[in-house]
């Protein structure tokens, strides 16, 4: 059993955990992921590695209540055990060699790039942080996002920090002034990533992306998070998750991603009356 | 007197019609009589091939002759003393082409049941709560095991057994390996392998779940840090073939390890209950002639599929499955469309499979593995309908071990090289066996492999 030692809502629907398991919190390097299952019954879930404490022997992850388990998930609080917690999976990204990065992030994906961007920075690489949230009460981890890198720029699609539009905006008025960059990460939803490589391609800046497609084992057992790569099929748990963005096939990992959008539902509204007693419980220990 | 009977006594089932529709265990075995009577069908013969023919020496007349005279609980303990799994060897093993094939019985007529009544057996002794097995002293030497499957359940109860600490780690959350995530419910019940790894607990083999040798913690680091003195790698063939054919990667399209996976360890059947969900529609073409394409077509109608089929390139003769499953699942209803090979798998504009393009074929000269090659037969493209596809066309061991220990040989395609007589690999202190050995095989061979590295193991470490 793997007990949660912290939890802290970031916002609404954005939870931070710092969950015991020793030997991930020795190994795991960005860019790599944890699988978990909350109970018996449940589903294994794919998370990123937000973040490690080797001496405390935890291992931090930030996810977004979207669907059942993560909501689930949600109903844990501090002192609570997690059934199963496994990592660190995945290869590590690859972030030798780059010195002037531009580290995107889109919604939660910005808890991904994070430790992306801390990493680059401890190396000493030069960093710009491009992120974007749907409005300011959906920021996250803005003082650590600040501390990690050379200049952030935070973008809201209602506008409602002052800087109205999408990463992509920001990112292209940034080449557009003649920012040079020898890499750009990107790490967001599906269609986010797509249109960083669609800019990056033109000032042909090789792009990192990260996918995080539906997984059941995460080992390479499966073959469920098949994404087609420069023609050939990868498995994104055991090549991936990080891929060379230009090579990706995006429409194919567009529909492999909604494959499940019908039972998704059917479970929420199955197991919904369940869930909100238990958020209700929740609620009243005072988690 | 034996009974002279030229047939095996049949096994008690489920009728075709009704457990194509639940996950039940097929086969309900025999009862007592039953069983006493398909004993005294041994003859007892002085030279035992049957024993010859078993990977893991089970002293087959010995046993049976204990339940000819009711002594069920001796006759466990005979097959436990050599077979660390019984109740699962007695549902998985092809007897016919081991130690049912070396019957004298079966010269005229049909061999013993030797399965059924290892079956039978084990099932009785676990029932009626078999003491556990008495492991020597500890000797305190330290042995760890990659993977649950049956090649390090067998090595660790064999070591244990012999007086090492054992410590077993297994990458997913539940211990059993393909016999929890591969082998369906109604063909091995999962409380059945529960049992059979608590009997292994019960003598003192730690198991440690969620722990991937080569991420979590790598194998150099079991021998440097974690003070083990020597290390069996079992960790088997789960890395899935597939085709190579335009269209594997639309939505509806299955890896059978992702199939059963979903179905058989996250319990998808049950879902909205549980919530892991699987996709079966109405018409599933299953790619494959072995025993997991058996498994993943029979699963896929009892998951409500109307019709479903089996595409296999060569025909029935060819097909290495073993006879009963095709037997079972014919009587289920799947529907075996033989010499036929998928070229395309065509989907919707959602990206969902809707049908597969496929070819017949006409059988050539042998190849390499002693069958007829198959070779398309011109002008025979057509389509057939199909809203799941589950590609069960073999299985390779998975790299991440061999990627991650330096100097660990391996063959071309994956598999570990060992030395056959003892399981040693190219790494001093290092054993590997069963399928990330030999590719895809029976989880028999792959618990005789345990049992030889265990036997390996030992003779190296009562050196030191």
């Amino acid at each position: 059993m793997y007990r949660i030692v912290t939890k802290r809502p970031l916002h609404e629907t954005v939870t931070l955990m710092e969950v015991e398991a020793p030997y991930i919190a020795k190994k795991a390097k960005p860019g790599q992921f944890i699988i978990l299952r909350v109970d018996e019954n449940g589903e294994r879930i794919p998370l990123t590695v937000a973040g490690t404490d080797p001496a405390r022997g935890t291992v931090t992850i930030i996810f977004q209540k979207v669907g059942y388990t993560t909501r689930r998930l949600d109903c844990f609080g501090e002192g609570d055990e997690l059934l199963d917690f496994v990592g660190p999976l995945g290869k590590a990204s690859e972030l030798e060699g780059m010195k002037k990065v531009a580290v995107i992030g889109g919604g939660l994906g910005v808890a991904i790039a994070y430790p992306q961007a801390k990493a680059l920075h401890d190396m000493g690489a030069e960093v710009d942080v491009i992120v974007g949230f749907r409005n300011t009460d959906l920021m996250i981890l803005m003082d650590e996002l600040k501390a990690s890198s050379t200049n952030l720029y935070v973008m809201t699609d209602d506008g409602s920090n002052g800087h109205k539009g999408f990463v992509t905006s920001a990112l292209e008025e940034q080449l557009k002034a003649g920012k040079q960059y020898d890499h750009v990460v990107a790490i967001g939803p599906l269609v986010m990533m797509r249109a960083v490589c669609n800019i990056t391609k033109q000032y042909n800046i090789p792009t990192v992306i990260s996918m995080n497609p539906i997984m059941v084992d995460g080992t390479g057992m499966c073959g469920s998070c098949r994404v087609t790569v420069g023609g050939e099929t990868k498995f994104a748990c055991v090549d991936g998750p990080d891929f060379d963005g230009f090579e990706v096939d995006w429409d194919e990992a567009i529909a492999r991603g909604k494959m499940y959008r019908k039972e998704e539902a059917v479970s929420m509204e199955r197991k919904a009356c369940n869930l909100m007693d238990v958020e209700l419980q929740t609620r009243r220990g005072g988690n | 007197m034996p009974n002279m009977r030229m047939t095996k006594l049949p096994a008690r089932e489920q009728a075709p019609d009704v457990r194509n529709k639940n996950f039940n265990e097929v086969s309900q075995g025999y009862d007592e009589a039953m069983a006493i009577d398909e004993a005294k069908r041994c003859l007892n013969c002085k030279h035992k091939p049957c024993v010859s023919g078993c990977p893991v020496n089970v002293r087959i007349p010995e046993f049976i002759q204990l339940v000819t005279e009711g002594k069920f609980m001796e006759a466990y303990e005979v097959i436990r003393s050599t077979n660390a799994l019984p109740a699962v060897c007695g549902r998985v093993c092809p007897q016919e082409t081991q130690c049912e094939q070396k019957c004298v019985r079966g010269i005229k007529g049909e061999p013993v049941g030797i399965g059924r009544l290892e079956r039978f057996v084990a099932d009785y002794a676990m029932a009626h709560g078999a003491e556990p097995a008495k492991p020597l002293p500890d000797n305190g030497k330290k042995v760890a095991i990659v993977g649950s499957g049956p090649a390090g359940l067998t090595c660790a109860g064999d070591l244990r057994k012999l007086g090492y600490e054992v410590t077993v780690f297994e990458a997913l959350h539940t211990p059993g390996g393909v016999l929890v995530y591969g082998i369906p419910e109604f063909r091995l019940p999962k409380q059945l392998v529960r049992d059979e790894i608590k009997t292994l607990e019960d003598i003192g083999v730690k198991i440690e779940t969620n722990m991937v040798i080569g991420r979590t913690i790598t194998l150099d680091e079991l021998l440097e840090e974690e003070g083990f003195d020597a290390v069996f790698v079992g960790s088997g063939a789960g890395l899935p073939r597939f085709q190579g054919i335009p269209g594997e990667n639309l939505n509806g399209v299955y890896s059978a390890n992702e199939f059963l996976t979903r179905i058989n360890l996250m319990k998808a059947y049950h879902f909205p209950e549980t919530d892991t969900p699987v996709q079966v529609g109405e018409n599933a073409v299953i790619v494959g002639g072995g025993n997991v394409a058996m498994d993943a077509a029979r699963s896929a109608k009892r998951l409500g599929a109307k019709n479903v089929s089996i595409v296999y390139r060569r025909s029935e003769k060819e097909m290495p499955a073993r006879v009963e499953e095709v037997h079972h699942a014919k009587e289920e209803g799947i529907v075996f469309k033989l010499l036929t090979n998928p070229t395309e798998i065509i989907g919707d504009e959602n990206g969902h499979v809707k049908a597969v393009t496929c070819v017949e074929m006409e059988l050539g000269e042998p190849d390499a593995s002693g069958r007829c090659r198959p070779v398309v037969k011109p002008g025979s493209e057509h389509t057939v309908d199909a809203d799941t596809v589950v590609v069960a066309i073999g299985n390779s061991p998975n790299p991440l071990i061999k990627n991650t220990t330096p100097g660990l040989d391996t063959q071309k395609w994956g598999g570990i090289v060992v030395d056959e007589e003892t399981g040693k690999t190219s790494r001093p202190h290092v054993y590997a066996g069963g399928d990330t050995v030999t590719g895809a095989a029976t989880v028999i061979l792959a618990m005789g492999a345990g049992k030889t590295a265990a036997k390996a193991i030992h003779e190296e470490l009562s050196k030191a």
